[in-house]
Parts: structure tokens; sequence; C-alpha cells
């Protein structure tokens, strides 16, 4: 139960920092924090529970965030290489 | 115990992830936030996970990280000016809101004493997980390779660069040297040099300053005098005006 409870601060923290901060750098480790967040709660649902698919998720949870990582941080680079900035009010082309 | 442990070490660190103004930080932090968390997943019985963690996020994910901000440049900082207004209080608002509805949703949970994984890693962590992972979820694995493989064909297509012009030889460069201005090497800061600072102009030998020997990056800068401790508190024109007497008396 506490292990929950630490998930749903470390998420709300992470949804504060992706909507608070501008470094594209930044708010993908924001994003990364609240995958980790979850991955907490499954983890600790599957020691409540006795079972191991909790624990399997997470690790899917964990494959799928290092592809994720490599792909956006790709996408930060681009980005980088063609504006000289990784703020993310920037890259606004497609706004309206 | 160690989850008090845990908690006091990861949400102060996740916070400090959040406000601190430098990327390079913030990274840190994260990976505070990410190595509690892999003592969490051990206190939980996920020996493998936790292993996992460690390897995976703080190792690779994080050093990626680390990596690209020294691609992009550790100095960027944020700056604290609001583009739309009102963001960060609304940000607040959510944020309580959030926290607010996930722990009613949490309050109204009754959970009993956890059962514990004993039953399922009596033959250890790693068996158990790939008993379940190589018959329930074998799908959802074998997938995972082609998600993984898109991934890294989208990584190598996304920062591929095709050249424009040919690359210059070294006969070229070389011709294009002597045709410039300045065929020799410019003078590195370290001639004559009397500050251990490379934002000194070096000193020729005929005593005068040369505005060559300063990185543009660095010339363009202005007032960095504030950050030079052997200055005591001259300006740079002042302090290099002092630097060409002493030469010439040298000379003389």
């Amino acid at each position: 139960m506490n292990y929950l409870i630490l998930s749903a601060i470390l998420f709300t923290i992470g949804a504060v920092g992706v909507l608070v901060r501008r470094n594209a750098i930044v708010v993908f480790m924001c994003v990364e924090l609240m995958l980790n967040a979850t991955n907490l709660a499954f983890v600790s649902f599957s020691h409540q529970h006795g079972n191991l698919d909790g624990q399997i998720i997470a690790f899917f949870v964990m494959v799928v965030a290092a592809a994720e990582v490599v792909v956006g941080l790709a996408i930060i680079m681009a980005i980088f290489r063609s504006r000289r900035s990784s703020s993310v009010d920037d890259a606004n082309l497609l706004k309206y | 115990m160690i989850f008090w442990l845990i908690a006091i070490a990861s949400v102060p660190a996740a916070l400090g992830m959040v406000f601190v103004r430098k990327a390079v930080h913030s990274a840190l932090l994260l990976a505070v936030v990410m190595l509690s968390l892999a003592v969490s997943y051990a206190a939980l019985e996920a020996p493998f996970l936790a292993f996992v963690q460690v390897i995976v996020y703080t190792g690779a994910v994080l050093m990626l990280f680390l990596f690209v901000m020294m691609l992009v440049g550790v100095s960027s900082t944020d700056s604290l000016v609001e583009t739309i207004r009102g963001q960060r209080l609304a940000t607040g608002i959510i944020a309580v809101a959030f926290i607010a509805l996930l722990s009613a949703g949490l309050g109204k949970v009754v959970l009993g004493s956890a059962k514990g994984l004993q039953a399922a890693n009596s033959d250890g962590n790693v068996m158990g997980l790939a008993r379940v992972l190589f018959t329930k979820y074998v799908f959802a694995f074998e997938v995972t390779s082609a998600l993984l493989i898109t991934a890294a064909l989208g990584a190598m297509v996304l920062t591929h660069r095709e050249r424009t012009t040919p690359k210059a030889t070294q006969k070229q460069l070389s011709q294009e040297r002597f045709l410039g201005d300045h065929p020799t090497p410019l003078p590195g800061p370290g001639t004559y040099a009397r500050h251990n600072s490379v934002d000194m102009p070096a000193l020729l030998p005929d005593g005068t300053a040369s505005e060559l020997s300063v990185n543009p990056v660095l010339a363009r800068r202005a007032s960095t005098a504030s950050l030079h401790a052997d200055l005591h508190g001259k300006s740079e024109q002042e302090a290099i005006a002092e630097d060409v007497a002493a030469v010439k008396e040298i000379e003389k």
C-alpha cells in the first residue's frame, strides 16, 4: 500500500515536470519518471497478489521505454540540428 | 523501514529533478530516483527487475540522456519566463487535483496482507519469470523484437545525414589556407600568457594583445571579468593594459 502511494506521488511529480519544463530533454526525463512510477505500482501489485504477471508487465514497460528513449532522443537530435534549440516552444511549425 | 529510506531518497530527488534548472543536474537526480526504485524492487521480491532497472535504466538510458545532453550543449538552461500566462498555477491545480483523485481511489482500496512471492519464486525469480514469459506472454515477447528492430532502424534513419557538398580534400584545404589572409596557425592564448584563462588574449612578441587568439565564441561573450579570480576586480581591458606594460618593461 505504501509503495502504491509512493508510485502515485512520483507519477504526479513526473506529470508536473512534463507540464512545467520546456527543455525537451528534461521533459523526456520526466516521462521516464512517470514510466518508472507505473513500474513500481506493477511490481508492488505483483507482490500483493503473489503472482509474477505484474513483474512481466513491468519488464515489457522497460523494453518499450528503452525503444521510446532511442527514437525520442533521435528526434530531439534531428530538431536540434535543424533549429539549434532543444526547447519545446521552438518547434511550433504545426501550430496553426 | 526500508520503504521509508526509499521514500525519503526518491521523492526529494524527483522534486529536485523537476525544479533544478540545469539539465545535467536533473539527469543525476533522476539516477538517484531510479536507483532507489531498484532497491524497492529488491525489497518487493523482484531481484531480476532490480538488476534490469540498474543495468537498463541507470546504465543505458541515463547514459544516453547524458550523451545527447553533451551533443546538444550542457549549458542549455531553461529560461524561467512563462510563455503561457498562468501555466504554472494551472499546473499546480492540476497536480493537486490529480494526487487527490489518486489518493481517493487508493483510500477506497482494501488490501489484505500481501501474499508475497515465496510460492512463485520457489525455483528462483528468474526461473519463475521465464516460465510465465515463455508460455503465457510468448507472443508479446516476440512482438517486442519487432519493436526493438524498428526503434533501432528509426534512430539510425533520424540521425543519418546526407553530405550535400563533397568532402574537402587535404590539397583543397591547404590551398584555401594559403590563399586566405592567415596562412600560419592562430596564436594560442598561452603565448606570453599572464592569466590561465582561455578568454584572455595572448600577448604577441611586440607586446600587443592579439584578439585572434581568443575563441570567437568567448570573445562575443561580454563581461566575463567577474568570473576571474586573478583579475582582482579589474576589468579585462585594464588587466590587458597592465600586461602589455609589463611585457614592454621587460623588453626595454
